[in-house]
């Protein structure tokens, strides 16, 4: 064992090499693998009489997700979605983030980093349970608006066509509101640490010069915390996109991108166009990261 | 002196005070709700408030065998997945840590990709890569989904601590006449073992928890998570799903509090 330790220390790059192989191989094969596996799979198209799958390689599946108006619908209402909700996201994370950063003593930090990161990690399922509970006819929410007397206000927001619908619970907005809450955790927190390296003498020398607070806010704060929101919003933006499971349990009957994968594979049996509306969200993805990245979005990581 | 506007900025006010506890609140609502209607006397609607409290519904969760199961499989799952991404990406953090060579920048997306890109594409792929090699989808093609991404967690986790463990250290103890295994044993291993720990820990929750790559990979097996989204869509027996989700949430909430405890130390230190 010695002896071999004393060997592979001389030899940084055979021992180098020999650590990473394992783990390398696994995700080259089994992951890298997998995602050549679903390239091929979008190039193969389904026969539209015996409902089987041609291994032959062809663009017939694309040509279906581009040119059928309902595709295309599906797509840009995830896109839509994912953006709503990182915009709003990232305005929700903003006081949470710059309490934690800038104002809270340390223990108060403390506990709002162990009360942001709590509800993070619990079980993504009974989250998204709870939500339905709680958008349900007679649940907690209208229970609340109720009691507010803001029912008429709910009632109009309901009544507004595309985000509207009978219920919370079977609306686009109810959809929203799931996933602001849903990816708010993983705004908050890249935020937060963008905002502690904001320098304080900045802020002082900007009030100094005069600047009133919102002056202060919209030309030092935010162009500083910006990198954050880059890194906030890839995981929003992105868990948003490929998310099947929110606008399934909760929401109007209008599809996502990812239930239409779910679907296709499962009960429909069509791979290929399973696997092509599955490159739509990657394709999307490497756009924004591309954009995120002039943004310095990965200092902040 | 400091002018009006600084003090804006520095102090908090009130306003912003209440925002940052309300969307705290916000956050923590939902888990509350939950615990809240495991208790509930109604068993047909979500109605709110609950018009009793009761414990029966413990009583008739613990008793049926199909959860026990899923609950046994989802432990064991999670298990396994957690055991082959300590191995593996504590591997690849060792190799990546302070190490420069030609493609190291690629290798090093690779090791975010499978958590950076929506965990439906890590699903659809692995299914697609099974149905070309004609394989079955079961227990082991869960494991595969599952280690792939705990690797991932494993690895940032453990890279984070060896890159503040200074190397000077290392070199002080080779330097002292240690061996590269002494060192390890003796040097690095004390330093690392509480990210290994909290790597672990998280890999594991992230694991009992997964849905979305499971039910691409998971065949005719029935993890818990897939347990209860099954339930959701069968909303027959609402009372027992309440109870299991709040059971849920305390199985996850030991390992995450544990994890947290174990790196908190050295994260507000260096701040």
């Amino acid at each position: 064992m010695r002896a071999i330790a004393r060997f592979l220390y001389g030899r940084r790059g055979f021992y180098l090499a020999l650590l990473l192989l394992p783990p390398l191989l696994w995700l080259g094969i089994v992951y890298l693998g997998s995602l050549f596996a679903l390239l091929m799979q979008s190039f193969y198209a389904i026969d539209e009489f015996t409902a089987r799958i041609v291994p032959k390689l062809t663009l017939a599946t694309y040509r279906q997700l581009v040119s059928h108006p309902a595709n295309v619908d599906i797509i840009l209402r995830t896109l839509g979605m994912a953006v709503a909700v990182t915009l709003v996201a990232a305005v929700v994370a903003f006081p949470i983030a710059n309490y934690m950063a800038r104002h809270a003593s340390p223990r108060m930090k403390a506990f709002f980093y162990v009360g942001v990161m709590l509800p993070m990690w619990t079980s993504y399922l009974v989250k998204v349970y709870a939500w339905r509970l709680m958008l349900a006819k007679q649940g907690i929410l209208s229970w609340f608006v109720d009691q507010l007397g803001l029912a008429p206000v709910l009632n109009a927001a309901l009544a507004t066509p595309v985000i509207g619908g009978p219920s919370l619970a079977s609306s686009y907005l109810g959809m929203f509101i799931v996933f602001v809450y849903m990816w708010l955790p993983f705004m908050i927190l890249p935020l937060t640490a963008a905002l502690e390296r904001v320098p304080q003498s900045l802020l002082q020398a900007s009030a100094d010069l005069g600047a009133r607070p919102g002056q202060t806010f919209r030309n030092v704060v935010l162009p500083l915390a910006l990198p954050g929101f880059a890194a906030g919003s890839v995981f929003t933006f992105s868990l948003t996109l490929g998310d099947y499971i929110i606008p399934s349990v909760v929401g109007a009957p209008g599809y996502f991108i990812g239930m239409m994968v779910y679907q296709q594979q499962g009960t429909v049996g069509n791979l290929p166009l399973a696997a092509a509306f599955s490159v739509v969200p990657i394709i999307l993805i490497a756009i924004y990261l591309s954009l995120a990245k002039r943004l310095g979005a990965f200092h902040a990581l | 002196m400091r002018s009006r506007g600084a003090r804006d900025w520095n102090a908090a006010s009130f306003s912003q005070k209440l925002a940052a506890f309300a969307g705290l609140a916000f956050l923590h609502l939902p888990v509350w709700v939950i615990v809240l209607y495991a208790f509930t006397t109604e068993d047909r609607t979500y109605q709110f408030p609950p018009p009793g409290l009761t414990l029966h519904w413990f009583a008739v969760a613990f008793a049926r065998e199909d959860i026990w199961n899923a609950l046994r499989l989802s432990l064991y799952v999670a298990s396994v997945a957690t055991l082959m991404a300590l191995l593996l990406g504590t591997l690849a953090a060792f190799a990546l840590a302070h190490s420069r060579f030609r493609g190291r920048e690629a290798i090093t997306l690779l090791f975010v990709l499978p958590i950076a890109l929506p965990g439906i594409i890590t699903g659809i792929a692995l299914l697609s890569a099974f149905k070309f090699g004609g394989i079955q989808p079961g227990f082991w093609t869960i494991i595969t989904g599952h280690a792939t991404f705990c690797i991932v967690i494993v690895h940032n986790n453990v890279i984070a601590r060896l890159r503040r463990l200074p190397q000077s250290w290392v070199e002080a103890s080779m330097d002292l006449g240690a061996d590269g295994l002494q060192t390890f044993r003796y040097v690095i291993l004390p330093q690392i073992a509480t990210a290994l720990l909290a790597g672990g820990m998280l890999a594991f929750a992230l694991s009992f928890d997964e849905i979305i790559v499971t039910l691409f990979t998971a065949g005719h097996e029935q993890t818990l998570p897939i347990w209860f989204f099954n339930e959701l869509f069968r909303p027959r027996e609402r009372p027992i799903t309440n109870v299991v989700a709040v059971s849920v949430v305390l199985i996850t909430m030991v390992p995450i509090l544990l994890a947290y405890w174990l790196t908190r130390p050295r994260e507000f230190e260096s701040k």
